[in-house]
């Protein structure tokens, strides 16, 4: 797959195509390999110190990279035959939220992610990662069933937010994230969630609250989008960046804050770089959790989820 | 000194001025405008009469926004709300800062709302029987759910429910703050979780929804309800209405996110006027309180003895 680079990559890709360029006189000219050799070595070096110096909009970027690997690339990956799940049993099944039973390792698992969609009917179909009520509460059935037949919960997170519209409204959206909170809190199985791009506020919490909270390296989570933030409270557009670097979204500052749990690396350039090796290492980080809290029993599970979140927050008693 | 020197001094002497005390404003004739225009059909209204009309206005039935400390005056018996957690405030996890700090525009919303946070919670009295109360106040910091608001909601919740209270909480706020980022995110996770416990318990938890309700704390503790309640023409919604309309480009219905809107789409149960809303409370926590005769539990030692057949003996 061809990698369409970042705005912040338009350094790298003008070498990339200069050493290309050069590559193809190398049969008439065979003098040029000691110039490709340069230009390669000069192209890691840039790459090493581009990607060891990202800002938090960088981070962003990366995270919302239209070729960055979605849930269903997980799943695939994961395990080629996982069985999909359709509908939420009141009326519709929304595409955005992904849903499956899922062979992860020796673990069967409840998979339940956003997917965003690739090609622009995909995408409009998933309304670009944002779930309608609808594809909440059919995560909400998962969530019961998983209980049910004491299977693990995973969950991938790659959302803007929930969908703001008229028809989300008049079903209760607000409602339909509430409801998976409050029951996620109360399941007795494992819950490990994984922001994969963009964790978008309540949309992205809906299907987050979790035992544990993994992040790739380049994804962010935050309560507001940056431009919402910078509208608001800069009441401009153009400092998207400021509020990228005020509210501390990357996976790295949050892991500092004490609310993620652990950091799962990406290939150099991000995710979309290498497919199977994210998906591997995303497996193994999973399964290392997953180990660790089955050994727990099914009221300790539940009690562990709930204390996780009693102990977040941040204030002053007086 | 030019006229940009004298304007920079006035704004120092000011900021100075306001980082010093922080003067709660008390709500005093003196003080407050004498004459109110109604929002809602431009009437204008004596302030005072406004005031003794719990904020409702006489013509058009149009409920104005109240603060915390007015609402409890409203619902709670007189002299009966004891206060829990006054002392928490927000630190700042991210030292954050936009145009300007966050612990700036924290003292900035105290100094106008006389409040620490923008929820208040106790205990109470509501027409005689015993409530566990929160009041959010949209007028400290829109209402924001930080760090310290998702807290007061967790404790008044686990208060409600070590001491069998019913809880109630009346939710008034533009959302999760910013300024504390993922902080704010996870208190939908405390506060959601914290009811979850309370409501498997048994509680009951009544939700009242005040002008206007969005964003994070509906899609959290305010949906969460076993019964909602919204006051008349309060605007409720997870997005807000601009968000909406860009998003999907065209013009939405007048009533579209209103309280009366909602009960049309069956999100709420109510929507009670707001000089019928003690009465109310009152008489649904009354009818969740079985007769005593019904809720002593019968234990199988309690249950007399079934008298022995006699066994006949052949």
């Amino acid at each position: 797959m061809k990698q369409v680079p970042l705005e912040f990559e338009q350094p790298l890709a003008v070498l990339a195509q200069q050493i290309e360029a050069i590559k193809k006189q190398l049969a008439s000219n065979p003098e040029l390999d000691k110039d490709v050799q340069r230009l390669q070595e000069q192209y890691n070096n840039l790459e090493k110190s581009l990607y060891a110096n990202l800002r938090p909009i960088d981070h962003r970027e990366i995270a919302r990279h239209q070729q960055r690997p979605y849930a269903r690339d997980y799943f695939e990956r994961w395990d080629s035959e996982w069985i999909e799940m359709h509908g939420d049993r009141k009326g519709a099944d929304d595409p955005a939220m992904v849903c499956g039973m899922v062979n992860l390792g020796d673990y069967h698992v409840l998979g339940i992610g956003t997917q965003k969609g690739r090609s622009l009917r995909e995408k409009q179909q998933c309304n670009f990662g944002m779930p309608q009520p609808e594809g909440y509460r059919k995560a909400l059935r998962l969530f019961h069933h998983a209980e049910k037949f004491n299977m693990p919960v995973v969950t991938l997170i790659d959302t803007p937010g929930a969908y703001p519209g008229m028809h989300a409204e008049e079903h209760n959206q607000a409602e339909a994230i509430a409801v998976n909170l409050f029951e996620l809190s109360g399941l007795t199985v494992p819950v490990v969630a994984v922001v994969t791009g963009e964790g978008g506020s309540g949309g992205a919490l809906a299907i987050g609250l979790a035992n544990r909270i993994l992040m790739l390296e380049h994804s962010v989570y935050s309560v507001i989008s940056p431009e919402g933030c910078a509208s608001i409270l800069w009441r401009s557009a153009d400092k998207v960046s400021e509020a990228c670097e005020a509210m501390k979204m990357t996976a790295r500052e949050i892991l500092e804050l004490g609310v993620v749990d652990d950091v799962i690396e990406e290939p150099l350039g991000g995710a979309h770089h290498d497919f199977d090796l994210v998906a591997k290492k995303a497996k193994e980080t999973i399964c290392k959790h997953l180990d660790q809290l089955t050994k727990l029993s099914r009221e300790e599970i539940r009690r562990d989820r709930q204390q996780k979140f009693r102990n977040i927050g941040a204030f002053v008693e007086a | 000194m030019d006229l940009k020197d004298w304007f920079d001094k006035r704004k120092k002497r000011r900021d100075d001025e306001k980082g010093k005390a922080p003067q709660p404003i008390e709500p005093s004739d003196d003080i407050c405008a004498l004459w109110t225009n109604c929002f809602q059909c431009r009437e204008l209204l004596y302030t005072r009469d406004l005031r003794v009309n719990l904020h409702v206005c006489p013509k058009c039935q149009y409920h104005f926004r109240i603060g915390a400390i007015e609402r409890i005056d409203q619902l709670a018996d007189e002299d009966t709300f004891e206060e829990s957690d006054a002392n928490l405030t927000s630190s700042d996890p991210l030292k954050f800062s936009d145009t300007d700090n966050y612990p700036n525009r924290q003292r900035e919303a105290s100094r106008k709302s006389g409040l620490t946070e923008a929820i208040v919670t106790g205990t109470c009295k509501i027409k005689t029987y015993d409530a566990a109360l929160g009041i959010m106040d949209f007028g400290h910091f829109g209402g924001s759910m930080g760090s310290v608001v998702g807290e007061k909601v967790t404790r008044i919740t686990e208060r409600a429910q070590r001491d069998k209270l019913p809880l109630i909480i009346v939710s008034s706020s533009g959302g999760a703050r910013m300024q504390e980022g993922i902080f704010s995110l996870m208190q939908l996770a405390k506060t959601s979780s914290a009811l979850k416990s309370f409501q498997d318990a048994g509680g009951l938890y009544i939700s009242i929804l005040a002008e206007p309700t969005f964003g994070g704390v509906t899609a959290s503790f305010a949906m969460l309800g076993d019964i909602i309640i919204a006051e008349p023409g309060a605007r409720i919604g997870f997005a807000g209405r601009r968000v909406i309309e860009q998003t999907i480009r065209q013009k939405l219905p007048a009533d579209f996110q209103t309280a009366e809107y909602l009960l049309k789409h069956g999100q709420v149960d109510m929507v009670v006027e707001r000089a019928k809303l003690a009465d109310q409370l009152a008489k649904l926590i009354a009818f969740h309180k079985l007769p005593e005769k019904k809720t002593a539990v019968t234990t199988p030692d309690a249950v007399p003895a079934r008298p022995k057949q006699p066994t006949k003996v052949s």
